[in-house]
Parts: C-alpha cells; sequence; structure tokens
C-alpha cells in the first residue's frame, strides 16, 4: 500500500475501490436498476447459459453500464434455451429466447441502451401469484 | 481484471462467529473452488446484520437473498443449488411468522423495514479488516473535507446544528462537548473514545466497532482537528477480543495509508490512536472512571467539576465520545447537518441503536429513527412477545433503566420522553419481560447488578444499595411489610439525589418505576403472601385438586425430591414441607389437577 497524501490520491482511491462494491450497493434497491436474470437450470446450462451470463457481466462492465446480472431458475421455456429476463427500471419485464453471445450483444446494444425491442421475446402467457 | 459477479456476505459478529460463521465462510470457499466459481463469486465475512435470533446470516448480492441459521454443512446446498442454478434454497430463507411464507430478499423482512441504518450503516456491508471497502463507501471523504474545506469552528458549528446527542446515555449535545473542549487553552488535549460497553445486554458498541472500526477512527481524528488534540485514546474492554482485533488491524491500515501518524494528508495535522483495556467494570463507562483506570488508578469517579473536558486524561482537556456518537460523525459530515436533523424528534435528532433481548421473538440489534414508539420497535420490528405470550414491561436503559407498562408503548422513543416516564435512553438496551415476569424480583435483579458493580466509593449507593437488596429480598421471600414499601422509597430518592456519579443516581431506578408501575405486584408480596407472577419460590405452593386427579402417577415420578405421595388411580398429594417448588408437577400435569396459589 502507498501512502495517500493528500484529498485528489484519498478521492482517486475511492473511485478505484468504488467498482468492488458498487455490487453491493446496487442490491440495495433493485428496482431503480436494470436487471438481467439468466435462466440457469440444467437445461439452460447445458445450452451455454453460464457463456451468455459471463458475456452479460463482462460487456456491461466494459461499457459501465450499471447493471444487476442474476441467474435464475428454470424459466419453463426450454425450447427456447438459453434464456434472459431483463427489466428496465419501471418497465414490464421482458423474456429473451435462444441468447447466444450475439443475441445477448443486440439485446445490450439495442433493448437495454436504447429501449428498443427486438425479434427474439417471447411473450408472457402466464400470470404470477402477484397479480 | 473481471470484478466478481456475486458476492457472499457472511456474518462476522462475535454471536453468528460462536455459531461457526468462520466455518462457513472455509467451506463455500472450499465448494467455489471446487467448481472453478472461485474467481466468479467473492465470500468475505463482515459486522453484524443485527438479526442476531435467526444468526449466522447469509447474504446473496446482487439477488439479495436472506439465509437464516446457516450451518457450515449448508455450504454445499448454497454452491450447488444458488450458484451454479440459480434456485434459492428454500429451507434457508427466513419464514414470515405471521404466515410461513417464505421471504426471499432481505428488504421484505419485517424486521427491517422501519429502520434507518446510519451508525450501523456499513455493518453487513463491508468487509471490516479492508480499509478500501471502506474508503469506497466514501470513507474518510468527511475527513478529507474537515482537514481540507472546513475550519475547527465550521466543524463544530455542523456537528451542533445536526443537532446529535451523546449516545452513551447522557444525551449530552456533542457539539457544545467539543466546543468547550476547543475553548480550553492547553499545550495537550486528549480525544477519548469510551468504548467501556457495561450494560448487560447491549451490544450496540462492539457491532460497530466489530462491523466498521474505520468509522471510529475517522470520527477521532475529525474530533481531534476540531479541539487541538493529536492523540486519541480508544477505552476498550478486554472482554471484547474481536473488537480489539478489528481495531487493531484498522488502526494499522489507517497509518500504513498514512490517514493515522503525521501530515494527515498532507494538511500538516497530525493524529495518532492508542488503545487502553478496561478489565469490565460498569463504573468505568462513567467518564471520570473510565479516565482515571486509564491513568492506571482504581475506576472510581470523582466529582465534577471539573469536567473532563478541563481536566480529564493526565490533568489535560480530554473529549470523552461513545462510540455511537462517533459513528454518527462522518455521515453528519458528508450528508449534511440539515440532513441529518431532518430526522428525529424536536430534541433528540437522528437514529439510535437498540439491543433487543429478553421475551421478544426478534433478539437483535436495531437503528431506528428517535421517535419511534415502543409498540413499533416491540411488534412490528421485535416481532412481538415470544410464545404468544401478553406483554408485560420493557426496560429500557440499562440495568439502571427503568420499567415501562403497557400505557407507554405509543410513546415515541426520544431522550426526553424515557426521561419523563420514569426512565432512560441509556447506552441503549431494550429487555422485553411478559406475563411470567415478576416485577419485585426484576427490580432485585437489576439491584443486585448494580450492588456488584458499585465502586463503594461514596456510602449512598455503596450501603444504599445494600439496603434495597436486602429489603426487596425480603419481599420476595415473603418477609415483607407495608413499611418495607415506603423504605423502598424514601431509601432510593435519597440514593438518587446524594450518589456521587451516575451509577448511585440511577441505580434505584428499577425500584422506583416499578413501584409506581406495579404497586400491586408489590402489595400483593407484603399484604396477601402472593407472587402474581408465580415467579417467587417462596410465596407459590402447588396443589393437587383431588377432584381433577387421576392417579396417573406421573408426577409423583418426576417429583425430584419425593415431596409427592399417591397410589395409582388415587388422587395425590403432595407434602409442602417437602417440596422445593420447582414446578415440574406442574408443567407434566396433563389434567390441570395442579393449581398454583
Amino acid at each position: 500500500m502507498s501512502k495517500i497524501t493528500s484529498l485528489a490520491d484519498l478521492k482517486k482511491l475511492r473511485e478505484e475501490v468504488q467498482s468492488k462494491i458498487k455490487l453491493r450497493e446496487n442490491s440495495q434497491n433493485p428496482d431503480q436498476m436494470i436487471q438481467v436474470k439468466v435462466g440457469m437450470a440444467t437445461c439452460g446450462i447445458a445450452s451455454g447459459a453460464r457463456e451468455t451470463m459471463k458475456f452479460f457481466v463482462e460487456e456491461l462492465e466494459l461499457q459501465a453500464i450499471d447493471a444487476l446480472v442474476t441467474q435464475t431458475g428454470c424459466m419453463g421455456y426450454c425450447y427456447a434455451e438459453p434464456t434472459v429476463e431483463v427489466i428496465l427500471p419501471n418497465k414490464a419485464p421482458v423474456v429473451f429466447g435462444f441468447v447466444n453471445k450475439t443475441k445477448a450483444a443486440e439485446i445490450i446494444d439495442v433493448y437495454i441502451k436504447k429501449g428498443q425491442l427486438i425479434d427474439g421475446i417471447i411473450p408472457v402467457t402466464f400470470k404470477t401469484i402477484d397479480e | 481484471m473481471t470484478d466478481y459477479r456475486m458476492h457472499l456476505l457472511i456474518c462476522g459478529g462475535t454471536g453468528c462467529k460462536a455459531s461457526e460463521s468462520s466455518e462457513i465462510k472455509n467451506q463455500l470457499d472450499q465448494y467455489l473452488s471446487e467448481y472453478d466459481l472461485d474467481q466468479e463469486v467473492q465470500v468475505l465475512l463482515t459486522g453484524c446484520f443485527g438479526f442476531c435470533e435467526k444468526g449466522p446470516i447469509v447474504k446473496v448480492l446482487p439477488d439479495n437473498t436472506f439465509y437464516t441459521e446457516v450451518k457450515p454443512s449448508d455450504a454445499k446446498d448454497i454452491v450447488m443449488e444458488h450458484i451454479i442454478k440459480g434456485r434459492p434454497v428454500k429451507r434457508l430463507l427466513y419464514k414470515n411468522p405471521k404466515n410461513d411464507y417464505e421471504v426471499t430478499t432481505a428488504t421484505n423482512i419485517d424486521f427491517y423495514k422501519k429502520q434507518i441504518r446510519i451508525a450501523l450503516r456499513n455493518c453487513g456491508f463491508i468487509n471490516p479488516e479492508n480499509i478500501d471497502e471502506y474508503i469506497g463507501r466514501d470513507g474518510y471523504a468527511a475527513l478529507g473535507k474537515c482537514l481540507t474545506e472546513m475550519t475547527p469552528e465550521e466543524v463544530i458549528k455542523e456537528i451542533k446544528d445536526s443537532g446529535l446527542r451523546g449516545r452513551g446515555g447522557g444525551g449530552f449535545p456533542t457539539g457544545l462537548k467539543w466546543e468547550i473542549t476547543r475553548n480550553v487553552q492547553n499545550d495537550q488535549k486528549y480525544v477519548v473514545c469510551n468504548a467501556d460497553e457495561g450494560d448487560p445486554g447491549a451490544f450496540m458498541d462492539r457491532s460497530i466497532l466489530e462491523g466498521d472500526p474505520h468509522t471510529v477512527i475517522e470520527a477521532m481524528i475529525i474530533c481531534g482537528y476540531c479541539i487541538g488534540a493529536d492523540t486519541g485514546l480508544v477505552y476498550i474492554r478486554a472482554e471484547y477480543p474481536l473488537a480489539i482485533e478489528r481495531l487493531k488491524i484498522a488502526i494499522g491500515q489507517a497509518e500504513e495509508y498514512g490517514l493515522l501518524g503525521n501530515d494527515i494528508l498532507g494538511t500538516g495535522f497530525s493524529f495518532k490512536i492508542e488503545l487502553r483495556y478496561g478489565a469490565g467494570a460498569f463504573v468505568c463507562g462513567e467518564e471520570t472512571a473510565l479516565i482515571h483506570s486509564m491513568e492506571g488508578l482504581r475506576g472510581e469517579p470523582t466529582v465534577k467539576p471539573p469536567f473532563p473536558s478541563v481536566s480529564g486524561y493526565n490533568g489535560k482537556p480530554t473529549n470523552v465520545n461513545n462510540v455511537e456518537t462517533f459513528a454518527n460523525i462522518p455521515v453528519i459530515i458528508n450528508k449534511g447537518a440539515n440532513w441529518f436533523n431532518k430526522i428525529g424528534t424536536e430534541k433528540s435528532k437522528g437514529t439510535k441503536v437498540f439491543a433487543l433481548a429478553g421475551k421478544i421473538n426478534n433478539v437483535g440489534l436495531i437503528e431506528v429513527p428517535m421517535g419511534t414508539t415502543l409498540r413499533e420497535v416491540i411488534y412490528d420490528i421485535g416481532g412481538g412477545i415470544k410464545d404468544g405470550k401478553q406483554f408485560k414491561s420493557v426496560q429500557t436503559g440499562g440495568p439502571s433503566g427503568g420499567c415501562l407498562t403497557k400505557k407507554f408503548l405509543d410513546t415515541p422513543i426520544d431522550y426526553d420522553n424515557l426521561v419523563e416516564a420514569g426512565s432512560m435512553m441509556g447506552s441503549g438496551g431494550m429487555i422485553v419481560m411478559d406475563e411470567d415476569d415478576c416485577m419485585v424480583s426484576i427490580a432485585r435483579f437489576y439491584l443486585e447488578f448494580t450492588l456488584e458493580e458499585s465502586c463503594g466509593k461514596c456510602n449512598p449507593c455503596r450501603i444504599g444499595n445494600k439496603r434495597l437488596h436486602e429489603i426487596l429480598t425480603r419481599i420476595t421471600e415473603g418477609n415483607g411489610t407495608p413499611e418495607d414499601i415506603d423504605r423502598l422509597r424514601v431509601l432510593s430518592e435519597v440514593i438518587k439525589d446524594t450518589s456521587l456519579c451516575g451509577l448511585g443516581q440511577s441505580s434505584p431506578n428499577p425500584v422506583l418505576s416499578t413501584l409506581n408501575n406495579f404497586m400491586d405486584e408489590y402489595l400483593a408480596h407484603v399484604n396477601e403472601g402472593k407472587c402474581p407472577a408465580g415467579q417467587c419460590k417462596a410465596l407459590v405452593r402447588y396443589e393437587i385438586n383431588p377432584e381433577l386427579c387421576t392417579g396417573c402417577t406421573l408426577c409423583f415420578r418426576n417429583c425430584p425430591v419425593g415431596a409427592i405421595t399417591g397410589e395409582r388411580r388415587v388422587a395425590h398429594f403432595i407434602d409442602q414441607s417437602l417440596c422445593i417448588k420447582c414446578g415440574v408437577c406442574f408443567e407434566k400435569c396433563k389434567f390441570n389437577a395442579i393449581s398454583l396459589t
């Protein structure tokens, strides 16, 4: 560790270390965040959900987009694995099917960044117990 | 370097460590590396989450899943199910006692809903042994702001405007204390942190030191800058080994970064912090006794004035503040006095940490805004009384606080309201009692504590408390007279008025408040020879109702002293001369044939 000899040093260090705990701060108010949930049941993992998830984590970080990437259980769309649910703040969740890296890149560029819908959305055909 | 995509936070407070939380961490680490996930998932020990009733706690972020009562053997399931497959481990989730539904995220647990965490902001959030995490949470930013942008007078004004009052018990305005110490001229001054948390059942200071030691260090440096001191001393009891260890690590890290030592942040201001250990005497929480103990003398209080602000450690001006008070300082500087003084009541600003204990469902550490009612704390956060029993009383302020009844449940908690109700804030202990507690015995129990902890220097406390204790013992043993009740009151008032320090002045509080609120119980003891709660053994009699007794012999077989006689299928009988009133027969009887009179 090198000494912090000025306020500027302290601020610099703070910016460096903030990313390490950003995930924790963000998870305090998930509703305000972009949430990406990757279906990671056995079928999802077998179809490559791990790679998809890793791609999301790395790409969002690279582009400096604050988002919570989490995994979730089987969504039931086994024919369309890997499936990814994206929730933009104050918007209804959208589920995408067959999300490989190319598709994931498209989701980030078009839906997450611009808010425009793209092909591959699985329509919601069920009701949750909250409704 | 890729950042971790998932963080597993495990409570590393003393309570959860005792329940093997370190082993949980080892197991998690092991399974994570087995599945090649150790570069993706970070596991760390944090400070106390507060929900000690359900510890050890493991929190999974970013999904904010809250696992309770986790055992080391659960680590495999957490990794296999939650981390690999994304399915929360249902059996470890908190169940809402009202409807038995599992609650997945921490934000949906009733225990946390009404809390605002200022002093505990980093407890259960950062790794207390890593200064970088504290800095990432705006740590030492307040110090930087004070040293480079503000004069000591401006900082003191900010603290005064915030309305912060001492959290150790007295409730003295913190900014004013700093100003007084600043205005005394001397070549050497000291900042002292009072970490001698002596109230049985209170552990807020310990939790702050264990979970967020840097906040105390930062605040002490700020205080030193304000009053003109270059040395800080933390007086901490040796019974807090984990807090001491974490504090030492924190001081070491701050020194390495140059945040403690000479020429801090290139401003020319220098400050160092040393530890002083206490042997765990209740009276050493009183500031003059604390200072004597630090000087190597007997831990006895002396008459104030002179106040420590004028003549304290080694006769030099000394500013003594409690751990929780210090923990509020960096937030006030960062967010401003006007942010802080909007929280709370008119005369008590900010939040207060309470340690919930006794007959309550959610034992733990909570932080609520001043002005929250006792009902909200006990029923909404605390989850109500254990086993569905009736609430009888709550004692605030530790052993020298008073016992408040149902009629105070809707009183907003602040310094002045509690004093008016006949109790006090103290350091924030809160012990809940139910219908099974005898208030005379409770008063006697607390007095036993203050009696033992009295330093013996002044007569009212040393002798008076002894007499009070004798009278109370007499009453609980069935030998009390109506005159004893008058004696209790007169003696209590005398002790209160004439004792030297806070210990003696407050020690009769449990007696006076129970006399005021539960006179009927005292009268039942002395006039009718009865203990309404059935706790005073000398006053209860167990009797068998021959009409209800079926002669099953269950009580006969369970009586440890052979006081019960009787044949099969014939009503049994208790020999009162042999009975030790243990109550086993009463609990065992399936026919309600045994009554308590």
